[in-house]
């Protein structure tokens, strides 16, 4: 019984940060999943770390100009993301991801500058606060997430077909373009959500982390869909209990449990590969 | 353009094209092309790299406006008629991690530019399995599609592009990268589905060979014009000397074709290279 | 203007940070434009990320941060292409590796706040500035650049044919993982010196931005790399001139950051790039072989 107090100290559950805490980082993993899984299915995860990133500039630019940082963050990531699908032609994606974060970062060095005093609130974006926030953030959080469902669900079997067979879609009337802008638009509506509660580099893990391991786990997109929210969910509860009892930063064990998952899934794979090269092949 | 068929009425027509002609990159890709396809009738489009072929398919996909002309499908204008085309792409090489099955590679082609997901169960999964069974699919319905076979997957293609009902299928080199007994299998299934659907297709090949047996008609592309008709109507060295603009030989060794460019190298195309 | 020139040099941080300035994008802008060829910015750009958790690690092990960059950097490099082959999984690849290492640079920052309590070195690490440069890493940088050079030298031909065409090059006997592995040493050394000298921020800008413009301006790898080489280089100096003037801007005569005018002048380079292409029609690298 030692151990189970240890692991699950009673504050852990009924402190009212944590009810919070749990409430929220369920939502934005979960979301974050969901989006997440057309990033991967896209390859296109430097996107998922860019936009979070550029969004941090548009707080940093709405504390100098006195505005809500959640509403600088909302602009900046979709400016950013409607810039990458802009620039960005077929080829060269990578490129352009770079140069437009490179382009908010720059504002955002100098908003900072401007801004003149250190300011805490917006490092706090890069690094989350998940402990540190109210009722009423994860109200917001939880219309957030409803929002990117629907969105998600709308756009699910199109964005899917565009992604997997983007010739084929588009002579049936899906135009990979605006698949292209719209999933871009559905990133900076992840990061909007979860950059407030986790902060742009955990966003980013969980962006990426559980969607690339259920690729390896699901069959169909269906299944590695609903496998991904699960792995997403699981790891940031894990996360907040590890980080609850060191008190070490949630930040680090999402980022290793996520990598975890990914390390079983590459795993599995290896596995399935060489029973198959066996000539056990399931049918 | 020469063509040798007598002129058909809307009504019995598929596909029409009149006086279609492409300019890109301000030179004439294709000009003065007429043409009307019956259902159920299978053509082979052939032509040197560079006539045109792609550029044709793009136009009857609603991809390219012809600068000139119209073109119909089923008598309606193609960008209402895309329900009643299928399209085969030329290549696709899915990542072996790909969380995708081959029966949901081809229920994306019944409903896969909808909105939402999808809601049919019983009657769609009978569905994608009946265009399964088409292709002879079935017993690979639940591999994943990066670990399939180039033919494996060609026959998934062919049965995405006909479980919508299209009227028209076009394939853009299915065989290009088959070995010569897949390419066989491919036009014999082609084939086969399309006389049975009553679906007229439309195949773009370098090699007219594979296809003698199956091709109602064959549509033959050279510097921006075409002719079309059967084989032996279009397949002749007049006929082709016109087109090409310069003199061209026919010749028939063991049941194959092989068109022999004069002195210009440049457009000569192989009929048989494998030999 | 000349008085202008002169009052620049003679300011004490204004020539070391021009010298090492120069050195990093000339370094920099070489590399990128085989990183663009190969489609790595997003390796390029993790790299400067993950560097910076070496150097908190180097940071509380009382090590050079240098070290810290270019020892972790090189890890990261090896392990983003160990993980990955085809395209989408190498993408995937690098995403996990970057965000692992950033939970791990997120562990390391809070240790480092409790033990100085003081926020001051983690952000001097998250933002390193080119005016506050240690002299004494000149001579270090300046070997490790000319080690990524040739580097770069040494596997000049392999490395181009095995990025603009894999298969052919593979076919020929080229060792691809071997060729792929030396490149990634090379990238990590020269993005991690930059990381260390100018910031995470400016090394991703000075990698990708003048290498995007220079494949656009002219069609050989030869000269794309020069030309990269001196537009970061303009970029750099023009930069520095302009954050050094702008103490006496508004507000406050505090200075805009050197990094913000760096990266303004390499977007706008790229911007003229994509507006006046040098033949708009033809590409100017030869096409990548797509994985079709
Ligand atoms: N977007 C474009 N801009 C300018 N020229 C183009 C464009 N697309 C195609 N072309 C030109 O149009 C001509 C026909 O191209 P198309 O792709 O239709 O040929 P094809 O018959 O399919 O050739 P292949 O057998 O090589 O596939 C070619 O000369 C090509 O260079
Ligand atoms: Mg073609």
């Amino acid at each position: 019984m030692g151990l189970w107090q240890t692991l699950f100290p009673s504050g852990l559950f009924t402190a009212s940060f944590m009810q919070n805490a749990w409430l929220a980082g369920t939502a934005v993993a979960a979301l974050s999943a969901l989006v997440g899984f057309f990033v991967v299915l896209r390859g296109a995860t430097f996107v998922a770390h860019a936009v979070p990133r550029a969004s941090f500039a548009g707080a940093a630019g709405a504390v100098l100009a006195g505005g809500d940082t959640v509403l600088g963050l909302a602009i900046f990531s979709a400016l950013s993301a409607l810039g990458m699908a802009a620039l960005g032609t077929r080829r060269d994606q990578g490129q352009t991801t770079a140069l437009v974060l490179m382009a908010a970062l720059g504002l955002g060095s100098l908003f900072l500058a401007l801004g003149g005093a250190y300011a805490p609130e917006v490092y706090a974006l890069l690094f989350g606060q998940i402990v540190g926030i109210g009722r009423m953030d994860v109200y917001a959080i939880l219309g957030l997430l409803l929002l990117a469902l629907a969105a998600t669900a709308l756009l699910y079997r199109p964005l899917l077909w565009s992604s997997v067979a983007p010739d084929v879609a588009e002579a049936k009337g899906v135009p990979r373009r605006r698949m292209e802008i719209l999933f871009l638009l559905l990133v900076a509506l992840a990061a909007t959500a979860a950059v407030p509660i986790v902060g742009a580099l955990l966003s980013f893990s969980l962006m990426v982390g559980p969607a690339a391991a259920a690729a390896y786990f699901g069959r169909s997109p269906g299944q590695a869909l609903g496998i991904a929210v699960l792995i997403g969910i699981l790891s940031i509860w894990l996360s907040l209990v590890f980080a609850y009892d060191t008190g070490l930063p949630v930040g680090f064990f999402v980022a290793a449990v996520t990598a975890v998952f990914y390390g079983l899934g590459r795993l599995w794979a290896h596995l399935w590969q060489i029973e198959r090269g066996r000539g056990q092949v399931p049918v | 353009m020469r063509n040798l068929d007598p002129v058909r009425t809307h009504e019995d027509s598929v596909l029409d094209l009149q006086g279609v002609a492409v300019h890109l990159g301000g030179r004439a890709v294709l000009h003065g092309i007429d043409l009307s396809l019956r259902p159920g009738e299978f053509v082979g489009v052939i032509g040197p790299n560079g006539a045109g072929k792609t550029t044709l398919l793009k136009i009857i996909l609603g991809l390219l406006r012809p600068d000139e002309g119209t073109v119909q499908v089923a008598g309606r204008d193609v960008r209402a008629a895309r329900s009643l085309v299928g399209y085969v792409p030329q290549s696709f090489a899915p990542d072996p991690d790909l969380p995708l099955r081959a029966r949901d590679l081809v229920a994306l082609g019944l409903d896969g530019a909808r909105w939402g997901f999808s809601l049919g169960g019983a009657r769609r999964r009978a569905k994608v399995e009946e265009a399964l069974s088409w292709v002879d699919a079935l017993h690979y319905a639940d591999q994943p599609v990066g670990r399939l076979s180039g033919g494996e997957l060609q026959r998934l293609l062919v049965a995405q592009a006909l479980i919508s009902d299209p009227r028209i299928v076009l394939l853009d080199e299915p065989l290009a990268n088959l070995d010569l007994r897949s390419q066989g299998d491919v036009v014999a299934l082609v084939g086969r589905v399309a006389h049975v659907r009553g679906v007229t297709v439309v195949l773009v090949t370098h090699d007219m060979n594979p296809l003698l047996s199956v091709m109602d008609r064959i549509l033959y592309l050279a510097r921006g014009q075409a002719a079309l008709g059967t084989v032996d109507e279009v397949v002749r060295g007049d006929v082709l000397t016109q087109l090409y603009g310069h003199h061209v030989d026919v010749v028939r060794v063991h049941g194959r074709i092989l068109v022999v460019g004069g002195a210009d190298a440049e457009s000569l195309t192989c009929g048989t290279c494998d030999g | 203007m000349l008085g202008f020139i002169e009052s620049l040099l003679a300011a004490p941080t204004v020539a070391p940070a021009l010298l090492i300035g120069s050195l990093v994008a000339v370094t920099s802008g070489v590399v990128g434009v085989f990183v663009v060829l190969r489609g790595q910015s997003f390796a390029g750009h993790a790299l400067g990320d993950i560097g910076t958790t070496g150097a908190a690690a180097a940071y509380l092990g009382g090590l050079p941060a240098l070290y810290g960059f270019v020892g972790v950097g090189v890890l990261g490099g090896l392990a983003i292409e160990g993980l990955g082959e085809r395209a989408r999984e190498r993408d995937v690849a690098t995403g996990i590796v970057l965000s692992l290492m950033l939970g791990v640079g997120a562990l390391l920052l809070y240790f480092m706040t409790q033990r100085t309590n003081a926020t001051g070195g983690p952000v001097a690490i998250l933002f390193g500035s080119i005016f506050t440069v240690d002299p004494s890493i000149m001579l270090p940088v300046a070997l490790f650049s000319l080690l990524a050079l040739l580097l770069l030298a040494f596997l000049y031909r392999p490395l181009v044919f095995a990025s603009v065409s894999p298969q052919a090059a593979q076919a020929k006997g080229v060792p691809l993982q071997g060729v792929g592995l030396l490149f990634m040493l090379a990238l990590a050394i020269a993005v991690e010196e930059s990381a260390l000298v100018a910031g995470a921020l400016l090394s991703t800008a000075l990698l990708i931005g003048p290498a995007a413009s220079a494949v656009r301006w002219t069609r050989q790898i030869g000269a794309a790399a020069a030309l990269s080489a001196l537009l970061g280089l303009l970029a750099v100096s023009v930069g520095i001139a302009l954050a050094y003037q702008s103490y006496f801007w508004p507000p406050g005569h505090r200075g805009w950051p050197v990094s913000f005018f760096i990266v303004l002048l390499v977007l706008t380079e790229y911007l003229l790039a994509r507006l006046l292409p040098a033949r708009a029609a033809r590409r100017v690298l030869p096409r990548r072989e797509e994985a079709a």
